[in-house]
């Protein structure tokens, strides 16, 4: 024995036999290697969306340009690229810059600097708004002082100089310090009165339609019931129509109201003057927001880059998606994605559970259990083929046939809902959460369950009492992958209920405060729809990052929570803590 | 059905039965031990005879149990009567008879796999928890068929406690795993819990060490204490009969010695049958001693006996150390 460890001893020392394989030197670097490809493509992936998301709200300085050909332009940098430009491009040049263009072009090893200006100030005339601008085209640069950005309520960013504030028609001020120091000072009065009109409208003008609506189906059931022309449907009719007339006074009252509201609101306006020289009248109740933008210290850039944020996160969005905030989105996708966990995760344990602890180990489990992992293989907008077809069409449609035929042809669950979103995810997720249980439960000592057993304790006590806590944490893993999955899915709820812009949200002040018939806006499709189906891609660009970095933040934070409570459940159930 | 199963370890049954005979009286391989009178012994016999039976079993051949004459007449809580186990088509239990005293110590000693610990759990059924396994032959406790039809495992499983090779304390608190046979019966009444929970531990020998910490949870115990708190657990629904199995093989020398004291604080309220490797531990703290050998019982005796004074040569051969 001594002797053996001597001459082992002996080979170790001297160690230039033995190949590099055999030492396993090269595993480690190969290993090592392949960590780092992951991890650099994930760092790199998540550093872009980080990098550009997180500076789409940055307050940026205003740049005026004026150009060779005599135009001039004022906007925010968005894109700096560096291109060769082709011998045509000088001919659309006046003759006399065409040498300058050239030479410039070519002393810089015939590369050039091309721009991308957010130049704004769209329009009805004017969709556009976006200029491209090479350094050969630009004459001189300069930095206005009181060049003004302003956020509109619609057509997006206005930039321009402030001339003039007017009150109705009246001029309060004619220079750039005093119309922008009047605009601040009205401005909040404004809008607020404006949002009151809003408000007034939503919620009476609101409330008598949905006095309407409800008559009106009274008397549609009473025709279902007792059939045209019964006098139970005359008397019905009757009561209808009284009801009708007395609420059309109530209706033209409101609006009076509201119009006058609104008059008063609307009479403020900031007259500016755009690059080009054009002057336009701006009412303050269209402005969300307004700064000057060459004239931010840091602390007031940070201010706008929070309030920017704040907005995004709280506010619902408009001009198809562009602007403001994506909220509704932010609540879908958490409503969505714990609906799912919560029919997913006992679906789940449920299944594993006869799976592993009850049914007979055979071939027939063995075939159940290959077909579950395949599940996960299936494509997942087929996932929502199905759940358009099964959950919306037929469960929804008979549940609409013999419940709520009265507002048929209009479905009520019949259509994508949030509640069917809910339950094809939870198809989609279900073989993550089996197979994690499963292997969670098969990881639950065999001695624990002997132990129960011998105190007496039927399966199921064992299992409720002993397996499932023990079984837990992995159980949490599987619905960290399950959340995982499911919140980044888009293909799916495309087709079951996502909508590009939900007027009422899935989860309100209204009971019953869920309304799983509602559809719902979601982070993933908004990416989809903004960055692929908007028609000013150049202005969607910049939000599609800002929206998957909201995304990725919010799954981490569902998956953080997750991790959280699995930790403890380790420390309870396996260390002992 | 036993020669049926040793003819399929051995098609060649036929010359073998007539080998059988190493012991100097030649006996039919069918023979019973019960069958056979136990006067055939002498009480004080000296030096070990040979018994044939490492022989026996390796040809596949029954053979009866020695079985020491002053085991007759004792008062048995557990009687086991020609058992026999198959896991599938494998046997590992040969017809075993054998009688547990009531309120004694008995161990079952043996080599590695000689089926030993199958037996054991073969008293609270656990065995049922193997799907392949299937059973025959005959176990009472207290008179009550442990194997007939339409006894309720469950209720059986509540009248014995057991403790296993390595301590299995619940992922809960020192409380909860206490008084777990209880809570599965649905008890509430916190007074009753309380009761039982400081009666069990004290009677573990583990409540001045952890009376201050019930609801810490059981899995940061050392391993000897979790051990005494299995024990702890088993005694704490009042079971008729105490299952070890191999309670001290994963502990160190004290907390081993702990557990034998407690063996012999706990004799006499229990009657104890403990599956052991270790044939110090077996002199120590049995009355009773059963050796096995590959699903065999060999000889079965008063302790001292077995050790000093066994009747085979095999079985002296264990005991010494000089085989197994």
């Amino acid at each position: 024995m001594a002797d053996t460890t001597g001459t082992k001893m002996k080979r170790r020392l001297t160690k230039r036999k033995s190949s590099l394989f055999a030492r396993g030197e090269s595993m480690v670097w190969l290993t090592g290697a392949a960590l780092v490809v992951s991890i650099a493509m994930i760092l790199g992936l998540l550093g872009i969306v980080l990098v550009r998301g997180s500076k789409t709200f940055w307050p940026q300085e205003l740049k005026s340009i004026q150009l060779v050909d005599g135009r001039s332009l004022m906007g925010e940098l968005t894109r700096t690229e560096e291109y060769k430009p082709e011998r045509h491009v000088f001919e659309s040049l006046r003759e006399g810059d065409r040498e300058a263009a050239r030479k410039l072009v070519s002393g810089n090893r015939g590369r050039s600097t091309r721009y991308l200006w957010r130049t704004g100030n769209r329009s009805p005339t004017r969709r556009e708004g976006f200029t491209e601008v090479s350094d050969f085209h630009i004459k001189s640069e300069t930095f206005p002082e009181w060049a003004v950005t302003i956020e509109r309520s619609e057509w997006g960013r206005f930039y321009g100089e402030p001339v003039a504030f007017l009150i109705g028609d009246e001029k309060a001020a004619t220079d750039p310090a005093a119309a922008w120091a009047l605009f601040e000072k009205h401005h909040d009065d404004a809008t607020e009165l404006w949002e009151e009109a809003a408000q007034l409208e939503e919620d009476e003008v609101g409330g008598l339609d949905a006095l309407f609506e409800e008559q009106r189906l009274r008397a549609k059931s009473v025709e279902l019931e007792h059939g045209k022309d019964s006098p139970q449907h005359a008397n019905a009719l009757e009561t209808f129509a009284a009801f009708e007339a007395s609420q059309g006074a109530e209706r033209t009252r409101l609006r009076a109201v509201i119009e006058k509201m609104r008059a008063e609101a609307g009479m403020y306006s900031l007259a500016m003057r755009t690059s080009d020289g054009v002057e336009e009248q701006v009412r303050l109740v269209d402005i969300t927001r307004a700064y000057a933008a060459n004239r931010l210290g840091f602390t007031q850039k940070i201010g706008i880059y929070i309030a920017r944020w704040w907005e995004f996160l709280t506010a619902a969005p408009r001009e198809a998606n562009l602007e403001g905030g994506v909220w509704p989105a932010i609540l879908g996708t958490i409503v969505l994605t714990m609906f799912m966990t919560l029919l997913v995760v006992p679906f789940g344990v449920l299944g594993a559970l006869y799976l592993r602890e009850y049914a007979k180990q055979g071939t027939l489990v063995s075939l159940v259990r290959i077909a579950v992992n395949n599940l996960a293989g299936v494509p997942s907008i087929v996932f929502g083929i199905f759940g358009l077809g099964f959950f919306c069409y037929a469960i929804g449609g008979s549940i609409d046939q013999v419940f709520f035929q009265e507002s048929l042809p209009n479905p009520t669950f019949g259509k994508g809902a949030i509640i069917w979103a809910s339950l094809t995810l939870a198809l989609l997720t279900l073989p993550v959460v089996i197979v994690a249980t499963e292997e969670a439960l098969s990881a639950v000592p065999n001695s624990m369950r002997e132990g129960s057993y011998a105190c007496g304790a039927s399966k199921w006590q064992t299992i409720r009492r002993i397996v499932l806590p023990r079984a837990m944490p992995g159980v949490m893993t599987g619905m960290i992958l399950a959340i995982a999955r499911g919140a980044g899915e888009v293909a799916p709820i495309m087709l079951v209920g996502a909508a590009k812009m939900a007027p009422d949200l899935p989860v309100d002040a209204a009971f019953p405060f869920f309304h799983p018939t509602r559809g719902f806006m979601h982070l993933g499709f908004h990416i989809y729809d903004v960055g692929f189906q908007s028609n000013n891609a150049k202005a969607a660009e910049p939000l599609v990052f800002t929206t998957t970095l909201l995304l990725i933040g919010i799954v981490l934070l569902l998956n953080l929570v997750a991790i959280l409570i699995r930790a403890r459940l380790r420390r309870a159930y396996l260390e002992g803590g | 059905m036993i020669e049926d199963g040793d003819m399929q370890d051995d098609s060649t049954q036929a010359p073998v039965e007539s080998e059988l005979v190493a012991s100097p009286e030649p006996r039919p391989a069918a023979a019973r031990s019960e069958e056979r009178p136990l006067a055939d012994l002498p009480a004080g016999q000296h030096g070990a005879r040979m018994g044939g039976v490492f022989e026996a079993v390796s040809r596949g051949v029954a053979f009866d149990t020695e079985v020491h004459a002053t085991m007759a007449g004792k008062d048995c809580v557990i009687e086991i009567e020609q058992f026999n186990l198959w896991y599938g088509t494998a046997q590992a239990l040969h017809s075993n008879s054998m009688g547990v005293p009531a309120g004694q110590v008995t161990a079952l000693i043996g080599p590695s796999g000689c089926g030993k610990s199958t037996l054991l759990r073969c008293v609270n059924r656990m065995n049922d928890l193997i799907p392949t396994v299937t059973t025959k032959g005959d176990m009472r406790l207290s008179g009550d068929d442990i194997y007939g039809p339409g006894v309720d495992v469950i209720e059986l499983r509540k009248r014995i406690g057991m403790v296993f090779q390595k301590p299995n304390p619940f992922p809960m608190s020192i409380y909860e795993n206490v008084v777990y046979p209880l809570r599965i019966d649905g008890l509430r009444d916190k007074r009753i819990l309380d009761e039982v929970v400081e009666k069990s531990l004290r009677g573990a020998g583990l409540w001045e060490e952890v009376k201050d910490r019930l609801e810490d949870n059981a899995l940061r115990l050392s391993g000897g204490q979790q051990q005494r708190l299995c024990i702890g657990r088993a005694i704490a629904g009042e079971p008729e009969v105490l299952l070890l199995d191999e309670p001290c093989s994963a502990l160190d020398p004290i907390a081993t010695g702990r557990i034998e004291d407690l063996i012999q604080e706990l004799k006499g309220h229990y009657t104890i049958l403990i599956v052991t490797h270790n044939m110090q531990q077996a002199q120590r703290a049995s009355d009773y001693v059963a050796f096995m050998y590959l699903g065999r019982m060999v000889e079965y005796g008063p302790t001292q006996d077995l050790f000093l004074n066994p009747h085979l040569k095999e079985t002296e051969d264990y005991v010494t150390g000089r085989f197994g």
